[in-house]
């Protein structure tokens, strides 16, 4: 009985450190992503001098950015000044914990699912950790007692929890064919037919609430450069700065991951049935490993895409879209699921 | 595993612990290594587009935003309320359809309220003519 303890700890130790490096490095490579694919799509090139490629620039980033002076303006807050990106950062890297990543693994004769803690409450636990990320950017706002980042403060929280509420509505469906808030339960039940087609308009509003609540363009209200300079980030330098955006690029994976694993099949592959995958062994875990991380980023491809396509919205339009457009639509999805699916 | 329902939060507090872990240790080595430069007024004043800042920097801001807060509340909860009818969907039966619908009109009838009293409506307040009200929304669906 110990040595299974040992053994469950142990293994929780590697993937812990596993997932959160791929989410880590995820968001490194997203940030030159970012600017190369936003290049390619202004027919520009793009930073692509350090390494091949540009590949390495992230890491001259992160060099740069640690060795800039760390300004702490004497106007601030001091305490809420330094805590704000650290709670930024925290709650994203820790919904990495219920994102299912493949299929088990068996190690030493012991099966390990690719999931950091299978909790029974699955996607409330995200939703309760991830809306903890609104204080890192109100403390960001608030402490840093000046114009541009109080207004981005404010408007981050007022957007966020707007859209919080439709994108806990639209996975209630999900729910109520599942039966079970356990992920991996969720991506069993999709091994014939993935949600996102008996669930579109769920897929749809959770898709849009996924771009307000990592408050990317469109929704980017909070640090609209064009009239807030940078929202609530105007006042801060160095690590502490790209701490926000390590912050919003593993929220950003995060809800990729969410997007996959909720309505696109986790890492189920279309006409491969879950025996397909056990008889596989192994191989079948890093397969459906590989899948789900095409998913996501191609996911995450699909977010700049779209940070190109569509301009910014206007801070009354958006709060109109949230609660008169989308909340209705959730709830009727609810409804309708409901109907579909009536107990005899 | 004994006490598995325990067990399965040992990953989260070790993937707390990392977190937490990593975002000092990035305080720490930023603040350690970054560069150490003299101060000036210009430093330490605002942000303010080059300018001198020439008014206090709290300022108030739309009584709204509070509105929105409590808002969300209420609605949270009752959104809440829901995620342990859809797991028990369908072991409820006809009964639990026909509970969630009541529970459900409730929620749409305070919805109604909320927007037919103008407390989501951003911008001025109401225009005589529905010009400015009627543009936004017209745009979103």
């Amino acid at each position: 009985m110990n040595q299974d303890l040992i053994f469950y700890v142990a293994s929780n130790l590697v993937k812990i450190i596993i997932f959160t490096h791929i989410a880590l490095i995820l968001a490194a490579l997203m940030s030159l992503a970012e600017r190369r694919v936003s290049a390619v799509m202004q027919s520009r090139l793009g930073p692509n001098r350090v390494g091949f490629g540009g590949i390495l620039q992230p890491i001259a980033d992160a060099l740069k950015f640690i060795f800039k002076e760390d300004v702490v303006p004497g106007h601030v807050e001091k305490v809420l000044f330094v805590l704000a990106p650290a709670i930024a950062l925290i709650p994203a890297l820790l919904t990495l914990a219920v994102i299912p990543f493949g299929p088990p693994l068996e190690v030493l004769g012991r099966e390990v699912p690719l999931v950091i803690a299978d909790l029974d409450i699955g996607v409330l636990f995200v939703f309760a950790i991830a809306s903890l990320g609104v204080y890192g950017i109100v403390f960001a706002g608030w402490a840093s007692n000046s114009r541009y980042p109080m207004l981005g403060g404010v408007r981050a929280s007022a957007q966020m929890i707007s859209y919080e509420l439709s994108l806990g509505l639209s996975v209630v469906g999900v729910f109520m064919v599942t039966g079970s808030l356990r992920m991996l339960d969720v991506v069993a039940l999709q091994d014939d037919m993935w949600f996102c087609f008996t669930q579109p308009v769920g897929f749809l509003v959770f898709v849009i609430c996924a771009f307000a609540e990592t408050n990317r363009l469109p929704f980017d209200m909070p640090e609209a450069e064009t009239e807030l300079v940078a929202g609530y980030h105007t006042e801060y330098s160095s690590m502490k700065f790209a701490m926000f955006f390590m912050g919003e690029y593993t929220a950003m994976f995060v809800f990729s991951g969410l997007i996959a694993t909720l309505f696109l099949g986790g890492w189920d592959i279309p006409f491969m049935s879950a025996e397909t995958f056990a008889a596989l062994g192994n191989w079948g875990a890093l397969l459906g490993f590989a899948s789900f991380m095409a998913k996501c980023c191609a996911f995450l491809f699909f977010y700049i895409w779209v940070r190109w396509t569509i301009p910014r919205f206007r801070f009354d339009q958006l709060m109109s879209l949230g609660w008169k457009v989308l909340l209705p639509l959730a709830i009727a999805n609810v409804l309708a699921t409901g109907l579909f699916n009536l107990p005899s | 595993m004994p006490d598995q329902a325990l067990n399965d939060y040992i990953p989260i507090l070790l993937l707390a612990g990392f977190a937490v872990s990593f975002a000092s240790l990035n305080l720490i080595v930023s603040w350690l290594l970054g560069k150490r430069g003299g101060t000036n007024p210009d430093k330490e004043s605002a942000f303010e587009c080059g300018m001198k800042p020439l008014t206090p920097e709290r300022r108030r801001f739309s009584v709204k935003f509070y509105l929105v807060a409590m808002l969300f509340i209420l609605f949270d909860i009752e959104i809440v309320f829901l995620y342990p009818w859809a797991v028990t969907y369908k072991s409820l039966g006809m009964f639990g359809f026909i509970e969630m619908v009541l529970f459900i009109a409730v929620l749409i009838i305070g919805w109604w309220y909320v927007v037919a009293k103008g407390a989501l409506d951003w911008g001025p307040r109401r225009p005589a003519v529905s010009v400015q009200s009627a543009a936004p929304s017209e745009q979103a669906s």
